[in-house]
């Protein structure tokens, strides 16, 4: 049945997309009726797929009597509303999203009652208020709906974190996630420590889903929604999801004082507010939303009771709310489209043109207000005879029956009001439209819903009967109480109270005719106090003043702030190993130091410094010592048995080095000006940042002092080591590392390498220098001006002349390097070499080249495509991996064979090879790219200049 | 040899933060470049210091793992080098589109007024 899901095809036709949704809604309906045979027998009907299985989370479905009620209730309600908002939705409305929506809303909503593991529940759960938020929000360019739909999913979405969260401490509690096993841990939770906050919880999640007071006034906003959903989401679905958990769970949870408390006191206050409020609401749709609040506080009102009969008496009021509710939704959906307004105060007179609708709506809202005879009567003298007994000694419960006549009296009297105004009295003017009877179809869902209130009414111990005790065995077990769906049951209490309730209602209407007729709207009294204000005002001061008082008071946009923080937390978080384990520092020994070694790294110390000293002006200098430190890593990868690193070290140093003097060319010339503030503020600065890069320095050294001198625990290192050449066939286990046991990572690198180098090409296609680097370099300046000033000599000769003999070796050293590349790229599997540095090689013979021959002699002749290296490498990668799919091996996974080949001699050719290959391309791809891109930058802004010079001459 | 190693490691550190914290895009590069050393060697040594013993075995010969360096920090640290070029190129490009468009080198895009 989660398949209703998979029915979202866009379709344009309004007719295709209405019997789309109809058929599939239909279908499921009939799939869930088939079903009855075996939960009527009291079996629980279970699918389980396996999801997570080791986080005790199953896709478990499961379907007793409760749940195929309540299906029914969806996809039959489901089925009529599709037929309804065929005729109901206008043809200018994008129709296929709203069928979308309905479908997936219905989808979701069945979900949820058959989901069998409480997870799960809440995932549906939350995919309800997903839904409706888009279907309250349909008509989103009103901002009425927008609203509404926002305040919705804020409201049911808190609530819905709430469920999940009291639903994770019940399972916690049981040991379980499964419904099943929830079921009958009832006592365990009662009795356990958490019980209190995981009541809390869910009541917070059940009642905000069913409106419940403080959380109703969501309900009357999203009716800006198109009625049909309004008839969906607030008589069958949405908000008795609410009450559908709480009677789901009520075998486990109730009982108990804090249970009658909460939910009883949330309930009768919503059932008399609810009331309250529904009289004096002038749309129809308000008046509609108010009782549906109020209904559902009935229903709470009776789950509070804890007693078995009262929870037969809310089972059986839901379904009967959910019927007439429906009913009277279309009913005032037809008036407000024939009519052309929902505004009590307009409307009146409606009978003389639309009879049939007029009877229909009559009959149920009589229902509503739960006159004999009709379905509503009945839950509401089981819900009379329910107050009248004691359940605990309370006021709250000595109040229930005053309660429950008032509010039943001003059910009444809204009922009453609904009929009067709309369809008797004066004949209707000023009305947007002349009102007529709509198409039979859209009358046709009413009809039926009206009759089966009637039949239900008149004889419910044949028609629903046996359905509702289905249900209500597979709620209450053993606790089934003996029930009688009778009308008559002689003259008693409740019926005294009913003839009271209706007297008095009428009574009331009487009485306040006059004032609702003028009055405005909202009920007197509270008018001031609106739900909707408040959490306006709510969302205003969270979402608005707090972020804006958070970020002005704890946010920069400035880097070095942000930096210093990051570096003081790493600094904080890499001192805390110091205090909570026990290290120790051995004394360090100065014998076993090779002094070549000391004095290497005194150059490199110095080189560090001399850096981080230089690099604010003296760039070129900078660049150089960071190149002496680069070097002194390099020359200790050698020193300590990582040739590999070493090379890669070296070749990607050469790289950078020219990559940053390449960049230099566009950096601004020094500001004296910034220089002379010397002020106190920049100093203490200065000394902060000084003392924090020198404790972190300090760390770093302790730290890695003390790591190195620890003994080495056990490490993989051993099973690298003897399985690289028997799993990997290659003898340098750093590559055979990098391209078989870790290839997987090294794909993923490459990848960020290809993009970075991509995003480079993209960024400087924009680029744009700044105006004061575009002049010629100083050098070339002084050079032209000497060809200028020597008479035998052309401007721009020294130029092109410029280191010519080393610029003649430099290309014919291209081949050899070439050579080289191809040297290291063969050896890499067995000794130190590779993709990597192979790649860097080859991508240093282009970068010699250029240098050689400057950009514009380079650009002329070669014709590489360093994205068709990316792409080539990457794609040669990816299917060397995927090669071993074929032979029924994980992506991967390496084959190796030794080949002779002519003149080269034994040459391992592993899979792991063609990997390789595809590294090596890439990597040349990637770093020549980067390169040609930036060495290019020279050329264009020269022939920028020379667009610009051409412009100012042809001003003049 | 640890000593050294370490101080050199504490030093390098030390100057690249410094180098972080500075207004300069430039600086900010070869604070990131020397960083990036003192990660690289960091990483490294947490195989320890092993003189003369580089990962390379001989195919086919019984295997006593204590006498190679351990070769899983030193491809970890071969993938760093490379992922630090590329990021590296990055930022530097980064750094010339922003002085080319905000017209100043400084991290922010725009000259502090102090």
């Amino acid at each position: 049945m989660g398949s209703v899901l998979a029915a979202m095809l866009p379709a344009n036709a309004r007719n295709a997309e209405a019997w789309l949704s109809g058929g599939v809604s239909i279908a499921a309906f009939v799939i869930v009726v088939c079903l009855y045979p075996w939960v009527a027998d009291g079996e629980v009907v279970r699918y389980v797929i396996e999801w997570l299985p080791e986080l005790g989370l199953n896709f478990t479905l499961r379907v007793d009597g409760f749940a195929w009620m309540f299906s029914i209730l969806i996809t039959g309600i489901g089925f009529l509303v599709v037929l309804y908002a065929r005729y109901y939705m206008s043809p200018k409305d994008p129709v296929p999203r709203f069928f979308s929506f309905l479908l997936a809303f219905m989808g979701a909503m069945q979900g949820m009652v058959i989901s069998g593991n409480i997870i799960l529940l809440a995932i549906f759960w939350e995919l309800t208020s997903i839904f409706s938020f888009l279907l309250i929000g349909y008509w989103h360019h009103n901002a009425a709906a927008r609203d509404g739909a926002r305040m919705a999913l804020i409201i049911t979405g808190i609530g819905g974190l709430c469920l999940l969260v009291g639903l994770i401490i019940i399972g916690y509690i049981v040991g379980s996630y499964e419904l099943d096993y929830v079921l009958e841990a009832g006592d365990k939770i009662r009795q356990h420590d958490l019980y209190v906050p995981a009541l809390l919880l869910i009541l917070m999640g059940a009642l905000t889903k069913s409106a419940q007071f403080p959380f109703h006034f969501w309900l009357p906003n999203a009716m800006a929604a198109p009625t049909p959903v309004s008839a969906y989401l607030h008589s069958a679905t949405m908000v008795k999801a609410g009450v559908f958990l709480l009677a789901r769970l009520w075998p486990v949870m109730s009982g108990t004082d804090e249970w009658f408390f909460i939910v009883g006191l949330a309930g009768m206050s919503t059932l008399l507010l609810g009331a309250y409020f529904a009289i004096f609401q002038q749309d129809l749709k308000g008046l509609l939303a108010y009782s549906t609040i109020s209904h559902l506080g009935l229903i709470t009102t009776l789950l509070s009771f804890g007693s078995p009969l009262a929870a037969v008496a809310a089972i059986f009021h839901m379904m009967n709310h959910a019927t007439f509710k429906a009913s009277l939704f279309m009913a005032a959906g037809i008036i407000d489209h024939e009519a052309g307004t929902r505004d009590m105060r307009k409307l009146s007179g409606l009978f003389s043109f639309i009879p049939i609708t007029a009877t229909l709506a009559m009959v149920a809202s009589a229902a509503m207000a739960g006159v004999p005879l009709l379905n509503g009567f009945l839950s509401k003298e089981m819900f009379f005879a329910q107050t009248l007994e004691q359940h605990r000694a309370s006021l709250l419960d000595g109040v229930a029956p005053y309660v429950a006549t008032i509010a039943s009296a001003f059910a009444v009297t809204y009922s009453v009001r609904f009929i009067h105004t709309v369809f008797f009295g004066s004949k209707p003017e000023d009305l947007p439209r002349e009102p007529h009877e709509p198409p039979h179809w859209m009358r046709l869902p009413i009809e039926f819903l009206v009759l089966v209130c009637l039949i239900v009414g008149i004889i419910p111990g044949l028609t629903i009967g046996p359905y509702l005790h289905t249900a209500v065995v597979s709620v209450l077990g053993e606790r089934t109480p003996e029930y009688n769906l009778a009308i008559w049951h002689g003259i008693n209490t409740p019926l005294v109270m009913s003839v009271v309730a209706l007297a008095c209602g009428v009574l009331f209407y009487l009485v306040l005719r006059n004032y609702l007729a003028r009055g405005a709207d909202g009920p007197p009294g509270v008018r001031s106090l609106k739900g909707k204000r408040i959490f306006e005002q709510l969302l205003v001061t969270i979402s608005w003043r707090w972020a804006r008082w958070m970020e002005s008071h704890f946010g920069t946009q400035r880097l070095q702030p942000q930096l210093r923080l990051v570096i003081f937390i790493a600094f904080v978080a890499g001192l805390w190993p110091f205090y909570s384990a026990d290290l120790h520092l051995s004394p360090p020994t100065l014998t076993e130091i090779d002094p070549v070694f000391a004095a290497i790294w005194v150059i490199g110390i110095i080189s560090a410094l001399g850096a981080a000293y230089q690099a604010k002006y003296h760039r070129l200098a900078a660049l150089i010592l960071m190149g002496g430190a680069g070097l002194v890593t390099c020359i200790t990868f050698v020193w300590f048995s990582a040739p590999d690193l070493a090379l890669t070290q070296l070749l990607v140093e050469i790289v950078t080095t020219v990559l940053i003097l390449l960049g230099l060319r566009w950096l601004p010339k020094r500001i004296e000006r910034i220089d002379n503030y010397n002020t106190l503020t920049v100093r203490i600065r200065r000394y902060r940042d000084f003392l924090l890069a020198v404790a972190c320095g300090g760390g770093m050294a302790m730290i890695a002092y003390i790591m190195m001198t620890s003994p080495l625990p056990d490490t993989i290192a051993s099973y690298f080591l003897e399985q690289a050449y028997p799993k990997g066939g290659g003898t340098n286990v750093v590559n055979v590392i990098l391209v078989d046991f870790r290839g997987f990572d090294t794909f993923g690198e490459i990848t960020v390498l290809g993009i970075v180098a991509l995003t480079i090409f993209a960024l400087l296609r924009r680029f744009r220098p700044a105006p004061d680097s575009i002049e010629i370099p100083e050098q070339q300046r002084i050079q032209n001006a000497y060809d200028d000033a020597s008479a035998n000599r052309e401007i721009g000769e020294t130029v092109r002349d410029y280191l010519w003999v080393p610029s003649v070796i430099m290309q014919w050293m291209f081949p050899f390097i070439i050579l080289l590349a191809a040297y290291l790229f063969l050896r890499g599997h067995d000794l130190p070499g590779g993709g990597f540095a192979a790649g860097i090689t080859m991508a240093i013979g282009f970068l010699l080249l250029y240098i050689a021959g400057g950009t514009r002699w380079m650009e002329d002749r070669l014709h590489i495509l360093p994205m068709l290296w990316i792409g080539f490498g990457l794609i040669l990668a990816v299917f060397t991996g995927m090669g071993s799919w074929l032979f029924g091996f994980p992506f991967l996974t390496s084959y190796f064979h030794y080949m002779e080949i002519p003149l080269v001699g034994k040459v391992p050719i592993a899979t792991a090879l063609f990997f390789d290959l595809g590294v090596f391309a890439l990597v040349v791809g990637a770093t020549a790219l980067i390169l040609i891109a930036l060495a290019h930058q020279s050329i264009r802004s020269h022939r920028t200049r020379t667009v610009e010079i051409t412009k100012m001459e042809e001003d003049t | 040899m640890e000593l050294i190693l370490s101080l050199g490691i504490g030093v390098l550190v030390g100057s690249g933060v410094w180098l972080l914290f500075r207004p300069r895009t430039y600086q900010v590069i070869i604070g990131l470049a020397l960083l990036s050393y003192a990660v690289n060697l960091f990483i490294f040594s947490m195989g320890r210091l092993t003189i003369n013993a580089p990962p390379i075995v001989q195919a086919g010969v019984e295997i006593d793992s204590t006498t190679f360096a351990d070769p899983v920090p030193q491809a970890l640290v071969l993938t760093a080098i490379v992922i630090g070029f590329a990021t590296t190129a990055l930022f530097l490009v980064v750094l010339l589109a922003s002085r080319g468009l905000t017209g100043t080198d400084h991290v922010d895009g725009r000259e502090t007024e102090r």
